[in-house]
């Protein structure tokens, strides 16, 4: 009887163990929350989005992992919609309409103003990290523009000088 | 005995300061010893007066707007609460004109009641269609909403009875009512305002919809930048499962009806039916293929109604009132009411509803005022992002689907964006390409690849570039846009493009000592 060869059995790694607690944590309540949903994807990737701030691409896997999806799907997602970021955002994100009603009363200047005054240009955060510019396209303020939207809450007829107040609080 | 005040807690209103009002309210009244009960209602949709509050007195709803937290004490000192006369006071609520003289079907209770309140709904009308609803058969049903004309409101303007009816008779375990919440284009808001000021009359429609076509299940995707919107349906949502409106027997029916709120995110395509459906299933929100219709085959294989907020928001009062009542406003083939929404450089901008027939300019001067500027209107943006521009010269066209498609127009969504005489046509053209090319899903060719071709082409157009040429080459991109792309977003890019090219050749051209010095 010959020599039993030695067998390598492979190290199967668990999706998720290489992310840092908080956002595992936060994934894994996200899927709990929405797991029984038909079509789970968008409320699991609120949930995160709402918990983070953003998803982090690294999260991708096990996503897909527990909504039984592949990474590819996942992936595919994420990056079609606009809303959902896949990089840290600022402490706040600024979301400027430049939609048509806007543009009508100022949304240009405000925009150019905007960026000039954050050191930035769509989609980037100020240096000083306390602020994301986004682009919006309509927040449905619009016989009241130039509008935009910290966070959740909503400004109208917005001039520079009270963009700058805004950002100076 | 305490006082009501009405103060909005609707998205515009606290943009511009209701939260604050509501704060310094609460503390003059306790400050001088006042009883104030403080309803939080809905806009009425008089935006140039918000935020507006009304307080109820013996002789009715007395308004004043728009205030601000610092003229509160000044209110109090004046006798507000009874009613006394002020510089913000706009005197009863009724006798404003911009609000007595609309003709209010589908938002009558708008800024009237407590959008949370099952009670006040029902003291105002709400469920009475539902329950003429549960004592008709479903093909009864979809025959009244055939009967009342009604079109579907989101811009398709599609008769809605005709699309009940065929997924009533498509056989199927399971049917869905899927709402499309997803108001993205600019310039309008009916939507959200009705969602936030009276998401009862939204639930009843789309529960009456669920007994007509036999769906249990129904879908209201809505767009994630309303949040105050989908607190206001999750909370009436919950109200009504809880009242027994929603759920295993809906009214005592012995029929099963519920609902939920799924959030989009941040597309402007997911409101294109077929793609909101693949977005509801999870997926990137591209265009589906047509056939299968989504009455046939819709959310996740099933067949589907898939309406605009407004439509289904409309059908309450045709189950209330009869087809024929809801009918009987409106002209040739439009028929109703229509929830306008006067919106960009507008002295007095808001929400109008009225019977189908009202002319661009009664709408533009007698409601609008003109503009915030000042200056004169010299274009209007009527159907959102993908409506033509049109100048003075056609503000005589009647609100109605076929007048609009006939002078080259759309009607869309009932959104009307004005622009006063510093707007820039050539940059709006060139934006509705850029737009175009930014929210476009990727899966057919003329949208994907024609919308960035046409904001090259325009950039050299402006620029003096040979320009008969590149006007040449817009027309003929334009051209496969229309008729090449898979849905409206590809289709219709061109109609805000060269409707811009015809009204105002002028601003397409470089002036001719710029273009000799090459600048």
């Amino acid at each position: 009887m010959s020599a039993r060869r030695p067998v390598t059995i492979p190290v199967r790694v668990e999706p998720g163990s290489d992310l840092p607690p908080t956002e595992r944590s936060a994934v894994l309540e996200s899927v709990n929350d929405n797991r029984s949903l038909q079509g789970a994807l968008l409320p699991v990737l609120h949930g995160i989005q709402d918990r983070l701030g953003w998803v982090p691409p690294r999260a991708v896997p096990l996503v897909a992992f527990e909504l039984n999806l592949s990474r590819a799907e996942v992936h595919g997602v994420l990056s079609f919609y606009h809303y959902f970021r896949q990089s840290q955002p600022g402490k706040q994100v600024i979301y400027l309409c430049r939609a048509e009603a806007c543009q009508a009363v100022g949304a240009a200047e405000l925009e150019a103003h905007a960026k000039q005054k954050l050191g930035v240009d769509f989609h980037g955060t100020s240096a000083d990290g306390r602020f994301t510019l986004e682009p919006v396209y309509c927040l449905g303020n619009c016989a009241c523009g130039p509008s935009l939207m910290v966070d959740k809450e909503l400004h109208a007829r917005v001039t520079p000088a009270q963009f700058d107040a805004l950002v100076a609080k | 005995m305490s006082t009501t005040v009405y103060i909005p807690r609707e998205a515009t209103a606290l943009a511009l300061g209701a939260e604050a009002v509501a704060r310094a309210i609460a503390t003059e009244a306790a400050r001088t010893g006042q009883d104030v009960r403080v309803v939080r209602n809905g806009s009425r949709g008089a935006f140039w007066l918000e935020p507006l509050i009304e307080v109820q007195t013996a002789t009715g709803r007395v308004a004043y707007g728009p205030v601000r937290a610092d003229d509160v004490a000044g209110l109090f000192a004046g006798g507000f609460l009874a009613g006394k006369t002020h510089a913000l006071c706009q005197g009863p609520i009724e006798s404003i004109p911009y609000l007595h003289k609309q003709e209010r079907l589908t938002t009558g209770r708008l800024g009237v009641i407590d959008p949370l309140s099952l009670e006040d709904y029902r003291a105002h009308g709400g469920y009475a269609g539902l329950k003429a609803a549960v004592a008709m058969t479903s093909a009864a049903i979809v025959q009244a909403v055939t009967d009342s004309g009604l079109r579907g409101r989101g811009g398709a303007a599609f008769p809605t009875g005709i699309k009940w009816r065929t997924v009533l008779d498509t056989p199927g375990a399971q049917k869905y009512i899927v709402c499309n919440a997803d108001e993205g284009d600019s310039g309008t808001y009916s939507d959200r305002l009705l969602m936030e000021g009276d998401p009862f009359c939204l639930i009843e429609g789309l529960t009456i919809a669920g007994l007509a076509v036999g769906a249990t299940y129904g879908f209201i995707y809505l767009r994630c930048e309303y949040p105050h919107a989908h607190a206001a349906l999750n909370a009436a949502i919950a109200a009504a499962r809880a009242a027994g409106y929603l759920g295993a027997n809906v009214a005592g029916s012995g029929r099963a009806f519920d609902l939920e709120v799924r959030l989009g995110a941040g597309a402007y395509i997911c409101g294109e039916e077929t793609s909101l459906l693949e977005s509801l299933e999870g997926k990137r929100g591209q265009v589906r293929f047509k056939p299968p219709l989504p009455a046939i085959k819709g959310a996740f294989g099933c067949p589907t109604v898939v309406n605009n907020v407004i439509t289904f928001a409309s059908v309450p009062i045709v189950l209330q009132r009869g087809a024929a009542y809801y009918r009987d406003f409106g002209m040739g083939r439009s028929r109703g009411t229509l929830p306008i929404q006067l919106a960009g450089n507008i002295k007095r901008g808001g929400l109008v509803e009225c019977a189908f027939g009202v002319t661009l300019r009664t709408l533009l001067h007698e409601y609008g005022g003109g503009t915030r500027s000042g200056r004169p209107i010299r274009a209007v943006q009527v159907g959102g992002p993908l409506g033509s521009y049109w100048p003075e010269s056609k503000f005589d066209t009647p609100l109605d689907y076929e007048a609009f498609a006939q002078g080259g127009g759309m009607l869309g969504h009932g959104g009307i964006v004005v622009f006063d005489d510093t707007v820039d046509m050539a940059a709006q053209a060139r934006y509705a390409l850029e737009f175009c090319a930014i929210e476009s899903c990727g899966k057919c060719t003329p949208c994907r690849i024609g919308s960035t071709r046409g904001v090259e082409v325009i950039d050299r157009l402006r620029a003096g570039d040979r320009p008969a040429m590149q006007e040449a080459l817009l027309r003929d991109l334009c051209n496969t846009l229309t008729h090449g792309s898979l849905c409206a977003l590809g289709g219709l890019t061109p109609l805000p493009v060269l409707s811009a090219l015809e009204h105002f050749p002028e601003d397409f051209v470089k002036p001719v000592a710029a273009a000799a010095a090459g600048r």
